[in-house]
C-alpha cells in the first residue's frame, strides 16, 4: 500500500478494536482464520477466505474506486471551527480536531472531489471513520453541500460513500442543523435532476443515516455493514432485550426495502461506472 | 426529586429541589387570611423567583424542560384552538399516537397542526410512547405537511420529544429514512410553517418536524443534539458528568437564539410553564398570532426558509474562497 494516499500501511484501518494488528499474519474478524496481510491489501481489505469487508479510510476508498490520478480534491480549505468553545477535561475541541487530523492524515471526516470511474466523470464524497467516528459537524455539512453544488453546476452524478457515527457532539445543535442543511442540498439536486448515489459503508448511523445518506436516488451498500438510526447498545439499553442476529446489517436493510443493491467492494467500480453512465443527465 | 400523587388529570406531581421553597411560599399565600401578609409573601415569592430562575444550571434547566408537570402539546392546543379535528394514520402502516396531526381553528382561520404528545397520566405516557415517534409518526407528519401544501394552509408544529424511538421495529420500518424524508418534506412545503419547541427538542426526532419558517422556543425548553446524559457517557465516559455535558452542549433557548438556530424565545410565567399553563398558552397563542399575521403580510417564503437552514453552522474557510452572502 505504498501509494501516495496512505501515510502508513495501517492508515487504512479504523482505530479501536477494528484496528489491524501488526505482523505479517492477522486473524480475520470474520472467519478467525489466519490471513496474510499482503493478500488482504491486494484484495482491497476484504478477507479472501470469508469476504469480510474491513473498514477503510476515505483515501483508500477513493484509491480503490476511482481511476488512477483522476481525483481532484475540492473544498479542502473548509475546516472545523469551535463555535461552542467545547472542552472535555483539558482537551478543547480544536485540540481534538488536531488529534483526529494526526490519526487520520486528513483534515475533515468528509473528503470531496471530482473524479472519473472507468472514465465516467462524477463528484465523489468519502467519509472517514478515523476522523472522530466520521461524525458530521459544520465543516462536513458545508463540504457536502459544496460538493452537491459542484455536481449541479457541472451536471454530474454525486456519489457519496457514507460512514458515520452520527452528528458531531462537540458542535452541539449546530451539528444537528447539518441534517437540515445537507437534506436541502439533496432537494437542490432533486430539483436540478442531478442524480445522487448513496453508498452506505460500515458503519452508517445516527444523524447521517437520518439525513442525506438515506436520500439517494440509488442506494448501495457494502456487505455486512452496520446501517441504522439508533445504536444497537442504545436499543438494548432502552428495551432490555437481546438484539436479533443480523440486525441493522446491509442485508437486513436490503430485505426491509431500504437498499437497492449490496455490492462487493471489488464490484463497486464497474457498478458505479454503469450507474453514472446510465444516470448522468444529458447536457 | 419528590413525588406525590395528585388528583389532577392523573399526573404525578413532581417537585424539583429548587422549586420546593417557592412552592412552600405559594402554599402559604394560598392559606393566608391576611391581605397584608399575602402581599408581603407575593413580593417575597417574586424576589425568590428572580434569584433562583436566572441562575439555574444547565442541568437544572434540562430538568425543567423535562418536568413531569410541564404542559404537553394537547394542553396547549386545547387552550389555544377553538376546535381541533384530529387526523390519524400514515396511510401505509399504522397510526402513531406519539405524533398528533390535525386540522385546527384559530380565531376563525384554519391551520394544520402536527407535534409530539408525551402524555400526562402514566397510561397516556405509555400509549403515546413518551412522545417518541416511530417511522409511522414521521410519515404521518409528512402526510400532514403535504396536505397543508395542497390545501394552502399554514402549518404549526409542536416539538416535544426526548428522541425518535430507538427500537427494533422502528429500525425495521426505516426510522432513519423516515426522519430524512420528513426533513425533506419540511423543506418542500410551499405554505408557511412555524415550529414551537415546548419542552424537549430531542435531536433528529425533533428536527424532523422543526425545519420551519419561524421557530419559537419556550424559555425553559431545551433543544439538543443528544441527551446530555448520553453525551456525558460518550465524551466524558461518565454519565454523572451530565451537568458538564448540558452546559457544554449549549441547550437553552437563549443559547440557541445566540447560535442563530431559532427565531424567538417565548417567555414563560414565573416558575415555568407548569406553574401557570393558561399563561403559557397565552404566550404561545400570541406567537401563533404573530406568525399568522406574517403569513398575511407575505413575510414567510420558502426560499427564505431554505436559505436559513443552508447557512447554519460555523466553520473556517480561506477568505479567498468565501462566496458572497446573498440575502
Ligand atoms: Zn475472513
Amino acid at each position: 500500500m505504498t501509494t501516495f494516499f496512505s501515510r502508513s500501511p495501517f492508515a487504512g484501518f479504523m482505530g479501536g478494536k477494528k484496528r489491524m494488528p501488526d505482523g505479517v499474519w492477522i486473524k480475520c474478524d470474520g472467519c478467525n482464520q489466519a490471513i496474510y496481510r499482503n493478500e488482504l491489501d491486494e484484495n482491497r481489505q476484504v478477507c479472501p477466505m470469508c469476504g469480510h469487508h474491513y473498514r477503510i479510510s476515505a483515501r483508500r476508498r477513493i484509491e480503490i474506486v476511482v481511476d488512477e490520478g483522476s481525483f481532484a480534491e475540492t473544498h479542502t480549505d473548509i475546516r472545523s471551527a469551535d463555535p461552542l468553545q467545547f472542552k472535555v477535561g483539558k482537551e478543547t475541541y480544536a485540540q481534538r480536531i488536531e488529534r483526529a487530523r494526526e490519526a487520520s492524515g486528513i483534515d475533515e471526516a468528509l473528503l470531496t472531489g471530482f473524479a472519473a470511474i472507468e472514465g465516467q466523470r462524477a463528484v465523489i464524497g468519502a467519509m472517514d471513520a478515523q476522523f472522530i467516528m466520521a461524525s458530521m459537524g459544520s465543516a462536513v455539512g458545508e463540504r457536502f453541500c459544496r460538493a452537491a453544488a459542484d455536481a449541479i453546476a457541472d451536471r454530474l452524478c454525486f456519489v457519496c460513500f457514507a460512514a458515520s457515527g452520527g452528528a458531531r457532539m462537540q458542535e452541539g445543535i449546530l451539528a444537528l442543523m447539518q441534517m437540515a442543511k445537507t437534506v436541502d442540498s439533496i432537494r437542490q439536486m432533486n430539483e436540478a435532476g442531478v442524480p445522487f448515489i448513496s453508498v452506505l459503508t460500515d458503519a452508517t448511523t445516527g444523524g447521517v443515516y437520518a439525513s442525506f445518506a438515506s436520500l439517494g436516488d440509488v442506494t448501495l451498500a457494502e456487505p455486512g455493514a452496520n446501517i441504522g438510526f439508533a445504536g444497537k447498545r442504545l436499543i438494548e439499553g432502552a428495551l432490555k432485550v437481546k438484539i436479533p442476529e443480523g440486525f441493522q446489517t446491509s442485508e437486513y436493510q436490503y430485505k426491509n426495502g431500504f437498499i437497492d443493491r449490496i455490492v462487493d467492494r471489488a464490484e463497486l467500480r464497474p457498478t458505479l461506472a454503469k450507474l453514472i453512465q446510465y444516470l448522468t443527465p444529458a447536457t | 426529586m419528590a413525588e406525590r400523587k395528585s388528583g389532577h388529570s392523573g399526573a404525578v406531581e413532581t417537585i424539583l429541589p429548587f422549586e420546593r421553597h417557592l412552592l412552600e411560599l405559594e402554599d402559604k399565600i394560598r392559606s393566608s387570611d391576611s391581605e397584608e401578609e399575602r402581599v408581603k409573601l407575593e413580593r417575597e415569592l417574586q424576589k425568590e423567583r428572580e434569584s433562583v430562575y436566572p441562575n439555574l444550571s444547565a442541568w437544572q434547566r434540562v430538568q425543567l424542560a423535562r418536568h413531569a408537570m410541564r404542559p404537553r402539546m394537547l394542553d396547549y392546543t386545547s387552550r389555544i384552538f377553538d376546535d381541533v379535528f384530529e387526523l390519524h394514520g400514515d396511510r401505509a402502516l399504522g397510526d402513531d399516537a406519539a405524533m398528533v396531526t390535525g386540522i385546527a381553528r384559530f380565531q376563525g382561520r384554519t391551520v394544520m397542526i402536527v407535534g409530539q404528545q408525551k402524555g400526562v397520566s402514566t397510561e397516556e405516557k405509555v400509549s403515546r410512547n413518551f412522545g417518541m415517534a416511530h417511522p409511522e409518526g414521521y410519515r404521518k407528519a409528512r402526510r400532514l405537511f403535504k396536505m397543508a401544501e395542497r390545501l394552502r394552509l399554514p402549518v404549526i408544529s409542536f416539538v416535544d420529544t426526548p428522541a425518535a424511538h430507538p427500537g427494533i421495529e422502528a429500525e425495521q420500518h426505516g426510522q432513519g429514512p423516515a426522519i430524512a424524508q420528513s426533513i425533506l418534506q419540511c423543506l418542500n412545503t410551499r405554505t408557511p410553517t412555524m415550529a414551537a419547541v415546548l419542552g424537549e427538542g430531542g435531536s433528529g426526532g425533533a428536527l424532523a418536524i422543526a425545519v420551519c419558517d419561524y421557530v419559537a422556543m419556550f424559555e425553559y425548553a431545551i433543544y439538543v443534539i443528544c441527551p446530555p446524559e448520553r453525551c456525558a457517557e460518550i465524551l466524558w465516559r461518565d454519565v454523572e458528568k451530565k451537568d458538564m455535558a448540558a452546559s457544554a452542549l449549549r441547550v437553552t433557548a437563549g443559547d440557541l437564539q445566540d447560535l442563530g438556530v431559532i427565531d424567538a424565545v417565548m417567555p414563560e410565567p414565573g416558575g415555568g410553564a407548569h406553574r401557570n399553563p393558561d399563561a403559557a398558552a397565552q404566550v404561545l397563542a400570541t406567537e401563533i398570532d404573530r406568525f399568522l399575521l406574517g403569513c398575511q403580510q407575505g413575510r414567510w417564503n420558502i426560499e427564505r426558509r431554505r436559505r436559513k437552514f443552508q447557512r447554519m453552522g460555523v466553520w473556517y474557510e480561506e477568505l479567498a474562497n468565501v462566496r458572497e452572502a446573498v440575502d
